[in-house]
This record gives C-alpha cells, structure tokens and sequence, in this order.
C-alpha cells in the first residue's frame, strides 16, 4: 500500500512540476468572507486570457495564518522566491498575473521574514495554507496517510500507544489530559464496540483553531482518528462539529468521500484488516455540547446535557460503549508523531506541556490571526513580536486565555511561559486556545459581565449553582457596570464564585466564575471604581466593607 | 483473570462510623440506611438518579472535589464526611438559589407544610434568603382534568420526567429550553389536558417534592403526597414477577 501512496505523491509531483507558477489563494473562512472565491475565479479567467493555463496554476487552499491582512495569496508557495501578497482585491488579480514572470507588486507585498512568520513552529498546521483541502492527492503528497500505513503495517496498537504516551501530548481541547493515558483507559476498557469521537463544538467566544484546521487540512484529522481506532480496537468514528462551519463541514464530507475511495477509510483499510468508519454528527449550537458527557448525549439524539463523572466515556462512552474523545488539534498532532515517532515530539515544548500549540489570537493586536509555537514560549513574545503589538499603538492590558472558562492575565505577567501549569497558577487556563488581546481602554468588569452572559445563556439547566448561580453573578456584575454595586454586591458576587465552582455539576458552571474571579484577583481596583459613587472613596469602600464583615 | 465472585462487598467510613457496602451501593443509599441524614431533592428511589440537585455533595478524604453522594459508589477504604460546615454552607446557598428562581410563597401554596423544599429549609437553618428573588413570570396549567402544573413551585428536580418515563412508560414529561429559561412542559410544550401521551397516572403528583403538581380540589395546605406510593408500586411488581 506504501507503493499506492507513493505513486500519487510522485504523480502530484509531476503535475506540480508541470507547472512554472502556482499561484494559491486561501479559501478558508476568514479570507473567503472577504471575497477570496470571486478573487480566485478572476486570477483563474486572467491566467487563461494571457494564454498562461499551461505553465500556471491557481489553487484554493486552507488558512495562511495572517488572517488580518486576508485575502492572502501566495505565489510559487513551496518555492525559493515565495512571495505573499496581502488585502488583495479582484481588481489586482490582472496585475498579479502579469507580474508572475517579472518583478513582484510592490503595492501587495505582505513581508514573510517578520517573526509572524518565522518564529511559528508548525506541527498540526503544517499543510495548512500549503495543500488544496478539498483533493485527497495533496495531503499524500505531504506524506499524507503515511503515519497511518505505518501505524497498520509496521506497529500493534499498543506500539501506536507507547509512541503517543512517549510523546507527551496533552488534551488540546481545554483540560490538558495526557492523551497517551487516555489511548491506554480506552484500550483496556472491556467491550467489543468501542468508538472515537473527534470534538470539533469549537464554541469559545475569538477561537477558530478547530474551523481552521478542518477546513485547511481535514484529511489529517481522519488520519489521527482512525489511528485511535486502530489503536484502541475501534472501528466507527464520529466527528461532532457545530453547525455553524459549514465551510469546514463540507470539506470534511468532501475528505471523508475521497479517503474511502482511495482506501484510507471504511473496509479493510489500505489492504489490511482494520475497518474504520467516520460518520460526521452536526451540533445545534448548544456550546455546553462541548463537554464530553453533554457531546455523547447528543450524539445519543438526546438533549445535550451532561452527566456527573464517574464513569468516564473511556468506560462508560457513547451508546454505553467505551467511548475515545479528543479534540481536533489533539488529533491533527497524531499523524506526525506515528510518522516521526513519540520521542521527536517529545523534544519540542517545555517542561510537563510538549509540542505545540495553535492559538487564535484576537482583539487589539494587528496580527490577528492562527499562529502556532512551542509550549513554553512566552506570552510577550507571542503578544509582541509574533502579534506585531497593540493596534492603534496603545499598551496591552491583558489577555483573556481559555474563552469562558479562563481569566485574564495582566500585562504584568507577560514573562510567563504558556504552558499548562503556567497559565493555571495566574488563574486562568490554556484552554482550547483562544487569546484576546485587550488594550488600556478595556473594561475588566465589562469584559467578565460579557463571559458571564455567555455561561448564564449558554447552561443546560440541569444543576442549580449553574443554572442560578451564573443568572445572580450576571446581575450583579450588570450593576457594576451600572455604577449602582455596593460591597455586599462584592461580597455576594465572591461567595457566589467559590459556591458555583465547588458545587456545579460539570466544567461549564465549575469554570463560569474563572473570569470574574481573575479579574477580581488582578483588577480588583476596578471594581472598586464601579461601586455607587457616593460610596466611590477608597476610605468609605473601606469602611463599608469592615460594616458588611 | 475472572474474578470468581459477582459482587464484591466493601468496607468504608461514612462519618467515622464503619460500614458495609456492596460495589453497587451508593454512598447516599448507605448513608439512609445507616440513618445518617444527607439531604436531597432530585433522587428518588425507583428510577435513575441525575444528581442535580447539588445538596447530597459530600466531601472524600483524597480528592478535593465535592462527589454527590447519589451518584458516588462505595468503595474501599472509602471515608466520607457528609456534614462539614463548608456542605453546610453550600447546602444553605443551593437552597437559596432554589427560592431565589421561582415564586416560592408558602403562604398560598396547596403543599404547605407538607413540602419537601420548606422542610429541607428549617432543617438546614434557612433564616431568610441571600440572593435577590428573581420573580419570573409563569403561567398556570390547570387544564388537566385531575391536576394542575404550577411552574412557580417547581424546582427542575425532573423527578417527574424520570418516573413518567421509566415507571409509567409514557414519557409526557420533558424539559425545554436552556438554563434559567428551562421548563418543565407536558408533550410538544402544550396544556397538559391537551396532552395525548398522559395517561392520568398521577405518578408525576405524588413525586413532586413541591406544590408544583398538584390535584385538583386542593385548597392551601391541604395537598398531601403519598411519598410511600413508588417503592409500594415496585414492591407489588416485583412481587407478581
């Protein structure tokens, strides 16, 4: 089968060889919603009126990371003169072609050797912006399905285990599980249905790794799942992606179509005995359905609502089968770890936290967009120097890590490395990997009463610190707001934290208060400053406070 | 290995007293039958347990996280402490986040005195509530020729949902909506009487810990619930078995 996999890379090599030119425009969310299709149509028409359509290529390809400088187009990407044009329109799609044999457009020039580039560290998002999503030939051309052949051919499922555990990989989805530990629960649960679920509910309010991955490169995702199966003795898969991708949705269908016909999925993969299915189950747009539990439920068609833990879904899964769920990232991270073994991946990132991370950086920054680099690398240099500073020229104030579940960390804390217990020791977490930016004009009392309307509409109502407890905090964080709090309005809102988060019944309520309690923690004066004015001296607050006690 | 025996017997600590479990126990059923009080609102012997309700948390000596004691299962070795002050605390705030989201009034309500809401209150020394009251609108459905369904007076403990389901089999009952919004709703969300799947079985009344089900002809205070009506249900099928 090894043969077969060659054969199309070396059939994709000719074609790309063929071709003098490759010009590759992103077609991934945030560039498309700023023309990036109609942008490509008109370089295609372009190339074929200069007569070009021999020696020149154009291709739809996934995200190329700067989303704030979209549409990107690259030109002869894998080449030694890469150049990358930014904010292009339809009108310079003439000007781009018939620039190809000459001298570049200057007026589009997006500069590739900024850190932006260069100090990113690819591993999941290594083809992204490198492949056409949409044809199977490219991802094997980039020694696609080549971890899985290994992984059949040449490893037992318990080798497939040994390199994930050597690895060091960790949940990417939020918790930081290590993964290996995972494979082995779920390897030795007894059953003889088992299942994998790949969790793509990405919901974090400014995170779009998940999306991005999916729609740049969903091959990899189908590679990394059916080594689980393989691994854990599984032979269906599920991907529950929420339904507000359509995009990625679409070119996962696409991927899962043309990896059955190439072999890659479904029966006797690759000319061995391994069955592996992969069904895709769309979420309705409930954000608690990211929860393991609450994902299963709905998989199940019930209403999506969690369940106490234990049994974990490693026993107790889908269907009451022992169920394996990782996140997108965590699977995107497989293929290459089988291909270049748990040790190599192992070497990469810092301390307890190995590998990379992809985050979404969002908000106040001018680079945003999907960066990926080392664990460990500090938040300052990530904010700095790869995200190119503060827009408008302001000083950062801080950054919000881990969406709805996480905190706010100051500028203060800038030094730290980003790892998993780095970010839980200030109080936030590393989560999913969303990271918003925010500037001196930020309101901390705002942007906590903002996460907290988001857990208060987004709880399942099943338990009652959650389901109340969120509906309380809001209120009193809305009076903040107002101007109208007082210090039993602090005191309520501190006791409310600790109760919600000690006694809800799943990570949604037992996280909600993570972003008020930060913000209290660091920015305790602001919420000072938003009592009722005529209690608005720090004496008087003082006084209050002691009266309150 | 097989192991030779079905179900293994343990041996744990619930409040420094020593006792025997079977693996299957729970540490809330343990605790009854050992009559150590924990309270609850949501469990009820006879059909599946959700734990919901957050006032059975109790604390075990190795783990930092509160376990709810319906849902936790004996283990060895086990020691479980079910009344600390920082439970009791909790206990007191759930319950004040439960009066604080509907309308509560016992004053005119058909289970008053016979309430298992109103009983946990004084139990725990609730003085008064902590949290500003809520006051959501809801309306009444009096249209069941038999009962009536006040939402004011429920608390989501799905007891309803659980019994209609799993011991009657009609399954009218369900729960619409997300967080606060969430209600309970007889069939597609539509009056009760209107409901094709009710059966008229009355199991759903007798449960509710509340006045939030209730028969018809009830005046205040008069509406008593038959709490003996499930394990005596079971008992009869078991026994015809």
């Amino acid at each position: 089968m090894f043969d077969r996999l060659e054969e199309i890379t070396k059939a994709e090599q000719e074609t790309a060889g063929r071709f003098d030119h490759t010009v590759d425009v992103c077609v991934a969310a945030g560039c498309m919603s700023s023309q990036s299709v109609a942008i490509k149509e008109a370089l295609e028409k372009e190339v074929e009126a200069h007569g070009q359509g021999h020696r020149c290529r154009v291709r739809g390809t996934g995200c190329m990371g700067l989303c704030a400088a979209g549409p990107l187009i690259t030109v002869d990407a894998e080449k030694p003169g890469e150049i990358m044009y930014k904010q292009v329109t339809v009108g310079d799609a003439a000007d781009i072609v018939a620039s190809l044999d000459s001298t570049p457009v200057e007026r589009l020039r997006c500069r590739t050797d900024v850190p932006f580039f260069q100090r990113q560290k690819k591993i999941a998002l290594e083809n992204s912006g490198l492949i056409d999503p949409e044809r199977i030939e490219e991802y094997i051309a980039r020694e696609g399905y080549s971890g899985l052949m290994r992984a059949l051919t040449e490893m037992s499922p318990s080798d497939v285990i040994d390199e994930v555990v050597a690895s060091g990989l960790r949940g990417r989805g939020g918790g930081g599980y290590p993964t290996g530990l995972k494979w082995t629960t779920v390897a030795k649960s007894d059953g003889d249905v088992k299942y994998v679920i790949c969790n793509a509910d990405e919901g974090d309010p400014g995170a779009f790794m998940d999306r991005s991955v999916l729609e740049s490169d969903p091959h990899r995702i189908l590679e990394g799942m059916a080594i689980a199966g393989y691994a854990i003795g599984a032979s269906q898969g599920y991907v529950y992606v929420r339904g507000e991708y359509p995009t990625a949705v679409a070119r996962l269908k696409t991927a899962i179509r043309q990896a059955r016909r190439a072999n890659m999925l479904g029966s006797g993969i690759g000319g061995t005995l391994f069955n592996f299915h992969v069904d895709i189950r769309l979420g309705a747009g409930a954000f608690v359905c990211g929860e393991e539990t609450a994902l299963i439920a709905s998989i199940e068609g019930k209403r999506g609502t969690p369940r106490p833990r234990p049994p974990y879904p490693a026993e107790f899964g889908l269907w009451g089968r022992p169920t394996l769920i990782n996140n997108v990232e965590t699977f995107a991270n497989i293929a290459p770890i089988i291909r270049n073994g748990g040790d190599w991946y192992a070497r990469i990132g810092s301390g307890a936290s190995k590998g990379t991370k992809v985050f979404a950086l969002a908000g106040s920054i001018i680079n945003t967009g999907l960066i990926e680099v080392p664990m460990g690398t500090p938040l300052r240099e990530i904010v700095y120097e790869i995200g190119g500073g503060i827009s408008g020229g302001g000083e950062c104030k801080a950054i919000q890590t881990g969406g709805p579940s996480g905190g706010c960390i100051p500028a203060g804390y800038f030094d730290t490395p980003v790892d998993y217990e780095s970010l839980s020791a200030l109080g936030s977490i590393m989560g999913s990997g969303g990271m918003i930016v925010m500037d001196e004009s930020a309101s901390m009392v705002d942007v906590a009463r903002y996460f907290m309307e988001f857990c208060m509409t987004e709880s399942c109502g099943r338990c009652v610190p959650c389901r109340v407890g969120t509906v309380h905090m809001h209120n009193i964080l809305d009076k903040f707001s107002r101007h109208e709090a007082t210090p039993h309005d602090l005191e309520l809102l501190e006791k409310l934290c600790d109760m919600v988060r000690n006694t809800s019944l799943c990570g949604l309520g037992q996280t909600a208060p993570n972003p008020v309690m930060s913000t209290l923690r660091y920015f305790r004066d602001e919420y000072m400053d938003c009592m009722m004015p005529e209690l608005n001296g720090a004496e008087r607050v003082g006084e209050l406070m002691e009266v309150a006690r | 290995m097989k192991r030779p025996f079905k179900t293994r017997i343990k041996t744990l600590k619930i409040d420094g007293i020593d006792v025997g479990a079977r693996e299957d126990e729970t540490i809330l059923e343990l605790a009854q039958e050992n009559d150590i009080f924990i309270p609850t609102l949501c469990h009820l012997e006879g059909v599946h347990d959700v734990g919901s309700c957050r006032l059975c948390l109790v604390e075990v000596r190795g783990t930092n996280k509160l376990l709810p004691a319906c849902m936790t299962y004996a283990e060895e070795g086990m020691e479980v402490i079910t009344n600390s002050e920082r439970l009791q605390a909790y206990r007191r705030q759930v319950l004040d986040l439960l009066f604080s989201e509907r309308n509560h009034v016992c004053s005119v309500c058909v289970s008053n005195g016979h309430c298992e809401l109103q009983w946990l209150a004084g139990k725990l020394g609730i003085s008064h509530v902590g949290v500003p009251y809520l006051y959501p609108q809801l309306e009444v459905d009096a249209s069941h020729r038999y009962y009536s369904y006040d939402p004011n007076r429920c608390i989501l403990c799905t007891r309803c949902v659980r019994v209609c389901d799993e011991i009657e089999g009609a399954h009218t009952w369900d729960v619409m909506g997300r967080g606060v919004e969430c209600l309970v709703i007889s069939d597609l969300n539509q009056p009760w009487g209107t409901a094709e799947s009710c059966t008229r079985c009355g199991k759903c009344v007798q449960v509710c810990p509340t006045g939030a089900l209730f028969n018809k002809g009830r005046a205040v205070a008069e509406m008593t619930k038959r709490r003996d009506f499930l394990p005596y249900l079971q008992t009869m099928r078991e026994g015809r078995k």
